[in-house]
Formats: C-alpha cells, sequence, structure tokens
C-alpha cells in the first residue's frame, strides 16, 4: 500500500508508541475491555470530522464553522426525535447530515462565487450557525431520556467488540479515502489545492469542486452531529463549542499540508486518533494538566515547522539540482553539444519516484 | 493545402486589459499540416492571442474559427474540448500531483467503477515519453522537477490531447539541445498526420528549422505573414522592431559623473551568472533583453531583496551588504518594482501615507511622525511629478495606472537617492503619462541621479538609455553605446540564436 507508505506510518507508529508505553504504565489502558472500547470509541466523532475537513484543507481552504455545525445537527437530531417521535432513526440521520450538507453548501456558495478566503467565512458562519442554535434551543437540553432507547444504544453497542461509532468512521473513512484516491473528482481536488491558478488555466470546474468539498464537509459535521447525540445522550446549544480547533490540529498532525494539494483522508484520521488519544494517555502516565496541553500544541507546532523545513530544503535541492544541469546555457545554436537531457540527470538529485511525502522517515523522527 | 479550410483563422482580433490594449488586430491563418511560427517583440501581442484561442481570454472584437466554424471559448475546458491543445508560456504543473496524473488530470483513464485506471495511465505515459524520447518516471511528483521537465510534461499533455491545433507558446526556452530537437521531431510528426501547429519562439534559427510558414507581429497588430524560406532572420528583425521612435523618449543630454553604483561578478545558482557593470552619476543605463533573462533578478539582487552567492555591489566606494535592503536603502539605493501594485504600493493608504513611507524615519521626532512634515513632503514630491490624484489623502487604489507609478517613484525620490533603480517603469501605462515618466527619469539623470533602467520595450531603452547592457540567459552578452544600440543589434543579441556573432563583436567594441 503506497498511500500508507509515507507519512501515514510516522503518525500510526507514534500512535502505536504512545499506546504501548501507557499500556506499560497502566496496563488496563489498553488490555481491559474499558480501555480496548475507549481506545476506539473517544476518537470516532474527531475522526470523521477530520475526514471532512481533510478534504476542504486539501483544496487550501479551511472550515472553521464543523463545531457549529455539529451543534446545530445534533440538537436537529434530539429536536426530531421530540417533536417527530414516529420517525424511524434512519430518517433522523439523513435529516441532520441532509442539514449539515446545506449549511456546508453555504459555506462553500460564498467561498467559491465570492471568492473571499474561507478562514473568515467560516469564521463567520461559526457565530452564526452557533447563533442559530441559541436562539433555537436557549437553555433548553435534550437528554437521554427524549431519545429512542435503539438510539441511544448505537453510541454505546459493540459489534464483535468494535464500537459501531467506530464503525461508522471507519466506513466514511475509507469511502472518502476511496474516492479522494482513485476519483476524477479527488484528484482535481489535490490540483485546485496544489495550484488553484494552473487549475482555473487547465480549466477544471474549479466551483463545483469546491463547492462538493465543502457539501462533504458539511455532510460529515452533520454525521458528526448524530454521533455525538448517540454518544453522549445529552444535547445542549453548547455542543461540539472548539471542537473546530481541535479538528484542524488533527488534520494538521496528519500530515495534511495547510497549504493545500497534499496529504491524505487517512493521515488526517490518524491525526485525530493521536491527538485524542495522548490526551488520554498522558493523564495516565501522570504528566500535569499544563503539560497535556503543550504537548499537543508542540505537535501542532512541530507539525507545520516540518512542513515549512521540508518545503524549503526540497526548494534549495531544486536549485542545486537545476545548477548542477543547466536547462542550457545556449551558446549559438542551442545547448552544448551532447548536454545531457536534465531528464536523465534528475532521479539522482531530485527525489526519486517519490511524494511530497517522501520525507517520512523525518516526520515519523517528528511525532515519535 | 490551398484547398482545405485553415483550422485555425483569426481575423482582427482585440483584446484590451483596462486602458492597455494588448492585443490590437489579431490577424493569424493557421492550414492543416502546417507549422506556424508567431514572432514579435516582449509585449507584441502574442501571449494574449495564444490566450485567447485557448480561451483563457475572452476576445472584445474581431473573429475566431475553427475548421471553418466560429467560436467562443468561454474557458479553457471548452477550447480543449474543441481540440485545442496549448502550452503556455510558463509550465502550469500541479507539484503535488504525479508527473502521470499531470498529464492526465480530468482526463485519466477510467476503469471499473469509474475510478481511476493507473496502470492504463502509467503506461500511456511511458508511450508519450518514448515518443519524446525522455527518461522520466511517471510516478514521481511534478515538485522538484527542472522547469524543462516540467515543460516536458506540458508537452506531453498537449501531445495526449491529440488535438487538431497545437499552441506552443515558447516551448523551447529551457530546454536543452537534444530536447528541442525531439519536441521538433514530435512536431513534424503532428504536421505530416494533418495537424496544425502555432509555433511562438524567439530564436529564429529553430523558426527557420522547423516552421514552413512565418508571422510577424508588432505592438499587438499582424505586420506580415511569409513562407519562411522567403524571409531572412534579419528582415523579421527588422519588421519585429521596425517603429517610428517619436518623442516619447524626451531624453536630456547629460555628462556622467563618478561611478556611483559598481557591480562586479554577481552571482546567483540557477539565475544569473558572473554579471558585472558600473553606473555613473547622470547617466541612464538600460538593461534589455526578454523577459525572463534575468534582468529583474539581477536588479532585486543588488537592492538586497535577494541573496546571490558570489560576487559584490558597491555603492559610492562602499561595498554593501548583501541581502539587506535597509543599508541599501541607507546607501542610497532606490527600487521601483516590476510590480507597482504587489510590491510597489500600499494601494488602500493615502498618497500622502504611501510617498512618505521610505523616507518616514526622517520625518519622525522621537519615534513619533510629524503629520505636517509628511503632508509637506507628499505635497513636495507629487507636485513635481504632476501626480493628478484628487486630494494627497485619496487613496492610490482610484489612481490610473500612471499616476500610481508616480506615487512610487516619488516615494523613492522622497529618500534622495543616489542611484534610482526602475523595473519596467512604464508598463501598463497610457502613452501621455509614458512620456511624462521619461520626461521625469531623464531630468533627474541631467540632476546627477544614477539610473538603471529595466525595459521589454526596445524603444523605450533605446530613447532613454545612454548606455544599454543586453541581458541574455543570466549573463550581459553585450555593451552597446547610445549611438551603437539599433534595434537590430539589441534584439540580436538578446536572442539566442539570432545572428550571433555580431552580437558578440558588438559586445567587445
Amino acid at each position: 500500500m503506497s498511500l500508507l507508505r509515507r507519512r501515514e506510518a510516522g503518525i500510526a507508529l507514534a500512535l502505536l508508541v504512545v499506546i504501548g508505553v501507557t499500556t506499560i504504565v497502566q496496563p488496563g489502558f489498553l488490555l481491559s475491555p474499558g480501555g480496548w472500547r475507549d481506545l476506539l470509541l473517544t476518537p470516532a466523532i474527531l475522526v470523521v470530522l477530520a475526514v471532512g475537513q481533510a478534504v476542504v484543507v486539501i483544496t487550501r481552504n479551511v472550515d472553521l464553522s464543523v463545531g457549529s455545525v455539529l451543534g446545530l445537527t445534533a440538537y436537529l437530531t434530539g429536536r426530531l426525535f421530540i417533536d417527530a417521535p414516529d420517525l424511524p432513526i434512519v430518517v433522523v440521520a439523513l435529516v441532520a447530515i441532509a442539514a449539515g450538507t446545506v449549511l456546508g453548501l453555504v459555506n462553500g456558495s460564498i467561498v467559491a462565487f465570492a471568492r473571499v478566503p474561507a478562514l473568515v467565512i467560516t469564521l463567520g458562519t461559526l457565530y452564526v450557525y452557533r447563533g442559530v442554535t441559541l436562539t433555537w434551543a436557549g437553555s433548553d437540553r435534550i437528554d437521554a431520556g427524549d431519545m429512542p432507547r435503539a438510539f441511544l444504544a448505537l453510541g454505546t453497542r459493540q459489534v464483535l467488540s468494535v464500537p459501531v461509532l467506530t464503525i461508522v468512521a471507519a466506513i466514511v473513512l475509507v469511502a472518502v479515502g476511496y474516492y479522494m484516491y482513485t476519483a476524477r473528482g479527488g484528484r482535481q481536488l489535490y490540483a485546485i489545492g496544489s495550484d488553484p491558478d494552473a487549475a482555473a488555466l487547465q480549466g477544471l470546474p474549479v466551483r463545483r469542486r469546491l463547492l462538493w468539498a465543502f457539501a462533504l464537509n458539511g455532510a460529515l459535521a452533520g454525521l458528526a452531529g448524530v454521533m455525538f447525540a448517540a454518544r453522549y445522550g445529552t444535547v445542549s446549544s453548547g455542543a461540539g463549542l472548539g471542537i473546530e480547533l481541535q479538528v484542524v490540529g488533527a488534520v494538521v498532525v496528519g500530515g495534511v499540508a495547510i497549504f493545500g494539494g497534499s496529504g491524505t483522508v487517512a493521515g488526517a484520521a490518524l491525526g485525530a486518533m493521536l491527538l485524542l488519544t495522548i490526551n488520554r494517555a498522558l493523564p495516565v502516565v501522570g504528566i500535569p494538566d499544563f503539560w497535556q496541553r503543550a504537548v499537543v500544541g508542540a505537535l501542532i507546532i512541530g507539525a507545520i515547522a516540518l512542513d515549512r523545513v521540508l518545503a524549503n530544503r526540497r526548494s534549495r535541492r531544486l536549485a542545486a539540482a537545476r545548477d548542477a544541469d543547466p536547462p542550457g546555457p545556449r551558446s549559438p545554436g542551442g545547448a552544448p553539444p551532447g548536454a545531457a537531457p536534465p531528464g536523465a540527470a534528475q532521479p539522482g538529485a531530485a527525489q526519486p519516484g517519490d511524494g511530497p511525502q517522501s520525507d517520512g522517515t523525518n516526520r515519523e523522527e517528528a511525532t515519535a | 493545402m490551398p484547398n482545405a479550410a485553415p483550422t485555425l483563422r483569426l481575423d482582427g482580433v482585440a483584446k484590451s486589459f483596462g486602458p492597455v490594449a494588448a492585443l490590437r488586430s489579431g490577424t493569424l491563418t493557421v492550414h492543416p499540416g502546417s507549422i506556424h511560427a508567431l514572432v514579435g517583440e516582449n509585449g507584441a501581442g502574442k501571449s494574449t492571442l495564444v490566450k485567447i484561442v485557448g480561451g483563457v481570454h475572452r476576445r472584445d472584437a474581431g473573429v475566431v474559427e475553427l475548421d471553418g466554424e466560429p467560436v467562443d471559448f468561454t474557458g479553457p475546458a471548452e477550447a480543449k474540448a474543441a481540440g485545442v491543445a496549448v502550452i503556455h508560456q510558463e509550465p502550469a504543473s500541479f507539484p503535488d500531483l504525479t508527473v502521470a496524473e499531470n498529464i492526465y488530470l480530468g482526463r485519466e483513464p477510467l476503469g471499473r467503477f469509474r475510478r481511476i485506471d493507473r496502470r492504463a495511465m502509467r503506461e500511456g505515459v511511458r508511450d508519450l515519453f518514448r515518443d519524446l524520447g525522455v527518461d522520466l518516471d511517471p510516478d514521481r511528483p511534478a515538485e522538484g522537477l527542472s522547469i524543462a521537465d516540467q515543460q516536458i510534461v506540458e508537452i506531453a499533455k498537449a501531445i495526449s490531447l491529440d488535438a487538431r491545433l497545437l499552441v506552443m507558446d515558447e516551448p523551447t526556452a529551457a530546454l536543452s539541445a537534444v530536447e528541442v530537437r525531439r519536441l521538433f521531431a514530435v512536431a513534424r510528426g503532428l504536421r505530416d498526420a494533418g495537424r496544425a501547429v502555432v509555433f511562438i519562439s524567439h530564436r529564429l534559427d529553430e523558426v527557420a528549422d522547423l516552421c514552413d510558414t512565418v508571422t510577424v507581429m508588432r505592438d499587438g497588430e499582424h505586420v506580415s505573414t511569409d513562407a519562411v524560406a522567403d524571409v531572412t532572420p534579419d528582415e523579421l528583425v527588422r519588421r519585429m522592431v521596425g517603429r517610428a521612435v517619436a518623442d516619447l523618449y524626451p531624453k536630456v543630454p547629460s555628462t556622467p559623473g563618478e561611478v556611483v553604483l559598481q557591480v562586479e561578478g554577481l552571482e546567483s545558482t540557477g539565475t544569473f551568472h558572473d554579471v558585472s557593470f558600473e553606473v555613473r552619476a547622470g547617466e541612464i543605463v538600460g538593461l534589455a533583453g526578454l523577459v525572463g533573462a534575468g534582468r529583474s533578478e539581477i536588479a532585486r539582487a543588488v537592492f538586497g531583496v535577494d541573496q546571490y552567492a558570489a560576487g559584490r555591489v558597491v555603492v559610492g566606494g562602499k561595498d554593501l551588504r548583501p541581502g539587506d535592503p535597509a543599508a541599501a536603502i541607507a546607501a542610497g539605493l532606490a527600487l521601483v518594482p516590476e510590480d507597482r501594485r504587489l510590491q510597489g504600493l500600499v494601494t488602500e493608504s493615502s498618497v500622502a501615507r504611501n510617498v512618505s513611507a521610505v523616507a518616514r524615519r526622517r520625518l519622525a521626532r522621537l519615534g513619533i511622525l510629524l503629520p505636517d512634515a509628511e503632508a509637506r513632503l507628499a505635497r513636495d514630491w507629487s507636485g513635481r511629478l504632476e501626480v493628478k490624484a484628487g486630494a494627497l489623502d485619496a487613496t492610490a487604489t482610484t489612481m490610473s495606472g500612471g499616476n500610481q507609478q508616480k506615487v512610487v517613484l516619488a516615494k523613492w525620490l522622497a529618500t534622495g537617492p543616489k542611484v534610482l533603480i526602475v523595473d519596467e517603469p512604464t508598463r501598463g501605462i497610457d502613452v501621455g503619462t509614458k512620456a511624462e515618466v521619461h520626461r521625469l527619469l531623464s531630468t533627474l539623470a541631467a540632476e546627477g541621479l544614477a539610473v538603471l533602467m529595466i525595459s521589454s520595450e526596445l524603444p523605450e531603452v533605446l530613447g532613454m538609455a545612454d548606455r544599454v547592457l543586453v541581458v541574455r540567459e543570466g549573463r550581459i552578452v553585450a555593451e552597446l553605446s547610445r549611438a551603437q544600440a539599433t534595434p537590430e543589434r539589441v534584439m540580436r543579441a538578446a536572442t539566442p540564436g539570432a545572428s550571433e556573432t555580431t552580437a558578440e563583436t558588438e559586445g567587445a567594441a
């Protein structure tokens, strides 16, 4: 699997190290039924959000409103159970996902048509969407008693000792990952994030793709809202408050470049798992509260700094390679005869057959 | 092929960007089975014409026909679908995608369930590369490719479209001789298969070698179309530059004083090599050359914006610290950059703020900016340069390009520089203001300022400069006095593949 050979391997390794060390200190972290369940269940919601966010970030955008979308759709889910008790659970979930899609489309249309930076737009809709939830819910809270037992069971039930929500997250990850890797549309999202001007020059349907990326992210935030309601059983107007920062952090730690164009949804999912697992592991190994947050912060800064360092090193290497192999200081009538075609000299100087993610080893050191 | 309808016919195509007419009357007829050269100076409108054919720009007027059918593309995708493949001047590859993905983007071969068939894609790329005779791994990312290899990827992309019309805008600029030969073989193959090819190049030897017909453009207009065999390269050069140099260039004679700026052996990896020259007080030195020859890069390095690997810059007898624009300003250098909106102006700020931006430290007492002093300075310089702004607190966005340029000039002149470097001082400015900017530069030089002027407009260089340095591919290849500098000589020195020997002897003269 070349897909997992790169950064993702480093993050997975870091995750295994964290789990391993913590389990040695406190065997119950992994080896008790509860520990195993928590390990898989805790990141499920963040994984779904991170997968959606990764798609948006790959297009050189960002969606900060996902926390508010999650809050709104979680409340909508609870409200539907109260106001329309006859609706099947599946329909309720689909309505919430559709609502998330609409909210995502609002973000996407403003970004794609008004050409305002997504950071600003989604910061605005973050407050707008939250405001809608606040107005609608007021101080009202939806409790476990308001929701059907079968629905709440989804939040805790396990199939073959794997929590249902984790299975949902895994399905989302595989489906979106498959699309991004192997569909024309997915590759075009990478192209748009890699160089928006070139994408327009190539005649790619940039607007449609952006709309679609934001809609997908909204839909996944809607799904996360449903999962939130099922998992916690209580929904107030503050559901998902501030989670957008965790999501962006997970995406960045997962190796999705904040400048777009590279990274994978699998990496983002692993980043989400790493962040939340570290959050739970640090108290277990006895690290004080302040340092717990500092570690997460250091991870995020380290991931971005590493991206910069690697990019700079690549461009320096490129300049050096150009000089060692000039494209032809053309004295009369073209290049000096017998000059090697640059293609032939290239693989030695640059990276043979590997990607922007090719510096997987460095990332391993940084995240481990 | 006299009977067949031309693959591409343009007649009287015009395109303006704001007040600037990039293309006045583009006329071009390309027949199937023909390789048609399009030549002209920088700014002659070739690239604009290409972008209209490729659907990037929409024309303002005129006729475009493909195989006799009128077309009006609203985007590059439409042009592509109609069978027009364009290799633009700047390679537009996606660094994060692999070479194969770059080539097939949006047209990937699909297998079952509409999933991308990577194996078919890879094999298609291998075939393309075999035809082109290049050895590139289809699976490596485009990032880190040399410019030449990026160009190869663009060429492969265009060829794989299997288009009826292939337009190449200076495809050989970055290629080695071997690759150029292979590209020509491919182009001839397409021609023999009945496709039409438009080939833009500054290298007239290539035109003679590859093309059968040549169209010359100048100032956005069609000049001539001939069979390549019927015209000599020298005749082509004359047509490319031949125009009246009116009194757009009010040059005031001045006697050069002592050397103010001295540049020795400046070297920057992959950009320019062994650049040495000097500029004297009261002298305007023109830096001529084709776009991409490295002129702006040299200016940026001299000013300290960019680092350089070797060499030194001496201003007024003292060495300048490399990579330190603040030191350069303190030593008396001023740089009016190429793109004034991007690099020269705070467009949302007032004229007064802009004018005083660099000289500000001198206007302050104890670190506090004195508004009166700022206004006085701005009024002073704006008056001298005849900036037409409603008021000094008008924002720079509301002004015309010419007036913006004057504000940028005022800003730098307010610092009292000894050496003024101007990069494309009149790009995108209407003719009237152009003359004003020229008069100003000329007057300043007469007052003892040393001016280094970069310009892609040949008449401007010839009309304004006391001395012309010609840059070709990062090297200064000729130095011509005002009397020696004719359009033909400068173009020949600047153009790779024109009669080189004359250029070299002139350089030695």
